[in-house]
């Protein structure tokens, strides 16, 4: 079943086209794996699919809602892990979740709950009762895609979630990310090669707005005849050839 | 339930800031023994419990804005309101979630000033009351400029509006420390175009019993402090497309 179908969907600031006629298919279940340099249009398209931002023109379904003229019920559905380490500082960690938790509608004894498998699914059960901003940045960043997690979203938004992270905290949370896999439908946006061959089940190229090539890391290399994914990604997004 | 749950957060956020309780409540506790001193020392009549106590009361008021519009300016420019806006809160949520925690930190503060005052002289009676209940007109003005102001600005310059000017604006122009009848002209009819004053002559006319007097004067605080709101409301709105947050 498809949990994503884009249509013609563009984003225009002033002249400047952030994202030109995307259309996409997303299936239940897949880690999907938006790839493309700074200023690709990758942050534009999550936010007009989570509906943060209103397209300038075409539409998105999630789960058969559109984008448009439900949103409501598609922010029901899904949830966010921005770039930027999104917590509240002052709230604790348990806090943080839990707040999230209640906000997406489960009572308090569930929020409790599903906390308590957070803390633990993210190792951090020991520093549940430190503040936020005491967190350390990798730290901080685990619990931001906990929250993302706790409400049990059918689709999650995974915003660069390695950004900035060192290379043992990152080989972690890929650990994590695989273990959402065929559970979650993850549409995970990065800038890493390696990320994205080795968690997606496809992968989307996108240049200067326009979605350039899907498919397996296989498909793409036999598509651009190369012979890793850093080159298929150079020969696809700058039309250069390798 | 999830303005409640939102509501909650917020509260929590402004009173664990250490900050927020030095100046809201230290402060002007600061100023009312100082002053109280001061005039026990000096043969006129300038800083009487009875009249420096409601302009110090709203003057604490005042740094409700700096808290509330620090708290939104954070929270944007954290992205923590960015994955607000991608949850099931509603506009409506989000408003009064920022708006609903102030009006009980805005009454303690009044509180606290007033039990404080009790100790230098003020008669805690059913005055002091009414009086914290004139308070909520102005407190309501504050947190609309705070919501608008945390709405528009980053936390620096929410820091600077809302720090060393707005507070001494309705400090200078409100009769708090010297009667705008000692200025006179063009500075008091200033003053008194603003709701400032307004509010000290409300609260000042609660505490000594005058309760004909309150009403001419909170009707502009009222007045100012429902603009104020609706335009924090409307522009809040507006900032919730992320293209303008």
């Amino acid at each position: 079943m498809i949990a994503i179908q884009t249509t013609d969907l563009t984003k225009k600031f002033g002249s400047k086209i952030a994202v030109d006629s995307l259309n996409l298919a997303i299936n239940q279940g897949e880690l999907f794996a938006l790839l493309g340099v700074n200023g690709a249009g990758k942050t534009t398209t999550i936010k007009m699919l989570s509906c943060l931002l209103t397209p300038t023109s075409g539409d998105a379904l999630l789960l058969g809602d559109s984008i448009l003229t439900n949103s409501q019920r598609v922010k029901e559905k899904t949830n966010v892990s921005p770039q930027e380490n999104a917590v509240a500082p002052n709230l604790s960690v348990e806090e943080n979740l839990q707040f999230i938790a209640e906000i997406y509608g489960y009572n308090k004894q569930e929020a409790k709950n599903k906390t308590a498998e957070m803390l633990t699914t993210f190792r951090l059960t020991e520093v549940a009762r430190d503040r936020a901003k005491t967190l350390s940045g990798g730290m901080q960043r685990r619990l931001s895609i906990a929250m993302a997690l706790i409400s049990g979203p059918e689709i999650l938004f995974l915003d660069e979630p390695t950004l900035g992270l060192d290379v043992l905290s990152r080989r972690e949370l890929w650990n994590t990310i695989k273990q959402l896999k065929g559970k979650v439908t993850i549409i995970l946006t990065t800038h890493y090669m390696e990320e994205a061959a080795s968690l997606a089940d496809r992968i989307g190229i996108m240049a200067a707005g326009q979605l350039k090539a899907v498919g397996t890391l296989q498909e793409l290399t036999e598509q651009t005849q190369t012979n890793n994914l850093e080159d298929a990604f150079i020969a696809l997004a700058s039309g250069m050839e390798v | 339930m999830k303005m409640k749950v939102f509501a909650e957060r917020n509260l929590k956020e402004l009173v664990r800031d250490p900050l927020n309780i030095g100046f809201g409540i230290g402060f002007p506790l600061v100023l009312l023994f100082l002053l109280s001193a001061m005039q026990a020392n000096i043969p006129v009549s300038l800083f009487e419990v009875d009249k420096l106590t409601p302009g110090l009361a709203v003057f604490g008021l005042s740094f409700i804005s700096l808290f509330s519009g620090l708290l939104i300016a954070k929270d944007r420019t954290s992205s923590f309101l960015l994955r607000l806006f991608t949850s099931p809160l509603t506009a409506t949520n989000f408003i009064a979630g920022y708006t609903l925690p102030l009006l009980p930190i805005a009454l303690a503060q009044g509180l606290v000033c007033f039990i404080a005052a009790a100790f230098l002289g003020l008669k805690l009676n059913f005055n002091v009351i009414v009086a914290l209940l004139t308070l909520i007109p102005p407190a309501m003005f504050f947190i609309g400029i705070g919501l608008l102001t945390g709405a528009l600005l980053n936390d620096k310059q929410v820091g600077g509006i809302c720090g060393p000017i707005l507070t001494n604006v309705s400090a200078w122009l409100s009769g708090t420390w010297f009667e705008l009848d000692l200025v006179g002209g063009t500075f008091k009819k200033i003053s008194y175009s603003l709701p400032f004053a307004h509010a000290v002559d409300a609260t000042r006319a609660a505490i000594a019993g005058n309760y004909g007097d309150i009403f001419p004067h909170l009707w502009w605080v009222i007045g100012y402090g429902a603009a104020a709101l609706i335009i924090a409301i409307l522009v809040f709105k507006r900032r919730m497309t992320s293209e303008n947050i």
